[in-house]
């Protein structure tokens, strides 16, 4: 539900503003890869405030569970072991919605109000508007929404708008019992992070750094990466994130262009006949056909 | 039914029937394409019970729109091979446009306007079926690179479409005496020499 303490930056399918009077800071999750452990509680936590149960799946002999996100299961942790330095690396990264600036779901959405952007920069579906075509999958430049089998509606982390809303922290980073999720304005997490890396650098990190990608306006969930150089490294973290120059074609020039050129044509079709008349059989075809 | 026994045949009633069903298919599929297409358009959906059921109906119509297709191009292909004539008629398209069809190349069944707006909607429909069935996440999940070339590709071969579906009906409703050959079946003789002269001779044998 769109909540009114939370002012809407920009709504799915929608040409005119969005109800933005009140400013609000925007607000962040930091997650620090250089200390998660891998305990899964936030994905249990997740589980609990948002009173979801997936389904019991399979162990595939990895520590991956679930082994995908879905829509029961907003976030996930996803291992990865790299060899770096002739040392292995176990590279643990809590995978969700990132809450893009410039988010791809939203701008692929045909709904309006299925997808919005709150002010603060939590992007939240609103499922009660969700028609469940699954454009915004084609969007996402993280592989984030999944359908359900169950409403064929499209979930995903709602970075606990709920709870923001109300002053409160998401769950996650409630249950976190190292610290490795932070929670704060985007500013606070950023000069958070900016400590974080000088330590990591200081010990031997020297190409760690912040993942808050520029192709996509920044995020609002960003990473502390030991190697910010090669985010591929943590389970394909995309490098580079952006919406894809196809989606955007789809969903931007094309839409204005192909509708006016409908549009002449039909308005052409009409005032040709206006200015031409009809093409009627002449009256000496009728006559010769006659005889 | 026997009106004018001097009247033409022009097309038979499984003929008409099936121009019919890729008809009725085809409105059906454009007012829930562009719901979905453009903002601006999503109060259509309503026509179709909401966004989700136009979502839910839009792909299984898109089906038997793609089937009739198939049976309506098997019908009609061997008329619509493009001759010499045809392209000479399409240069001169401008004059016939303006209203004058006197001095334009003898027409058979069908001119090369009708015979290109054929080819076209053949490409258009095979691009829309293909990347459709792609787009399909109820039954499909296939990967995001291939879903985005698709989704391009559907919205270009609609607009297309839909572009010149507006012009072959508006062609039908400035050349009066048309739209009854889609009715039931018929056109007059006058209408026949004017039109498609060539086609006209062919099946009357008179050689004026």
């Amino acid at each position: 539900m769109a909540l009114q303490s939370l002012d809407i930056a920009s709504r799915s399918a929608t040409t005119t503003p969005s109800p933005s009077m009140r400013e609000t800071a925007e607000v962040a999750k930091l997650i620090d890869v250089s200390t998660c452990i891998g305990c899964k509680a936030c994905q249990a936590a997740c589980m609990e405030w948002n009173d979801l149960r997936d389904e019991v799946g399979r162990n595939s002999g990895v520590l991956d569970n679930p082994r995908d996100l879905s829509a029961a299961s907003w976030t996930v942790m996803r291992y990865a072991e790299v060899e770096e330095g002739g040392k292995l690396e176990w590279l643990i990264r809590k995978d969700g919605c990132m809450h893009c600036a410039d988010p791809g779901c939203l701008k692929a959405c045909p709904a309006p109000g299925a997808i919005v952007k709150y002010a603060n920069g939590i992007v939240d579906f609103q499922e009660e508007n969700c028609i469940g075509c699954g454009y915004c999958i084609t969007g996402c430049p993280f592989n984030i929404p999944r359908i359900s089998q169950k409403d064929g509606k499209a979930y995903k982390c709602t970075l606990c708008s709920d709870r923001v809303a109300v002053g409160m922290e998401p769950a996650c980073i409630k249950a976190c019992p190292t610290g490795a999720l932070q929670f704060g304005s985007k500013e606070q997490m950023k000069d958070y992070a900016a400590e974080r890396i000088a330590d990591l650098q200081q010990r031997g990190f020297q190409n760690a750094g912040l993942y808050d990608p520029p192709g996509v306006g920044g995020t609002h969930v960003m990473y502390v990466l030991h190697h910010a150089d090669r985010p591929q490294l943590y389970r394909e973290l995309p490098a580079n994130p952006t919406i894809s120059p196809l989606v955007a074609l789809w969903k931007g020039v094309a839409k204005p262009v192909a509708a006016a050129a409908l549009g002449l044509v039909a308005l052409g079709s009409l005032f040709h006949y206006v200015v031409k008349g009809p093409n009627e059989v002449s009256k000496e075809m009728e006559k010769e056909v006659e005889e | 039914m026997n009106r004018d026994p001097r009247d033409l045949q022009r097309y038979t009633a499984p003929e008409r029937a099936n121009h019919w069903l890729v008809g009725i298919c085809f409105i059906l599929l454009a007012l829930s394409g562009l719901a979905l297409f453009h903002p601006a358009f999503y109060p259509l959906a309503q026509l179709f019970g909401g966004g989700t059921w136009a979502r839910i109906l839009h792909p299984y119509i898109g089906v038997v729109l793609a089937i009739c297709f198939a049976a309506l191009f098997v019908r009609f292909r061997a008329l619509n091979v493009m001759a010499p004539t045809d392209w000479e008629w399409l240069r001169r398209m401008r004059e016939m446009a303006a209203g004058d069809d006197h001095t334009m190349p003898a027409q058979g069944k069908y001119n090369g306007g009708q015979k290109l707006l054929f080819w076209i909607m053949a490409a258009c429909v095979a691009l829309l079926a293909l990347s459709g069935v792609i787009m399909w996440r109820a039954w499909l999940n296939l990967p995001v690179d291939l879903v985005r070339v698709a989704a391009v590709v559907h919205a270009a071969a609609a607009a297309v479409m839909i572009g010149f579906i507006i012009v072959h009906i508006y062609a039908a409703i400035w050349t009066k005496g048309t739209i009854r050959a889609m009715w039931y079946g018929t056109v007059t003789r006058a209408w026949a020499k004017q039109h498609h002269r060539a086609w006209y001779r062919q099946i009357t044998g008179d050689q004026r």
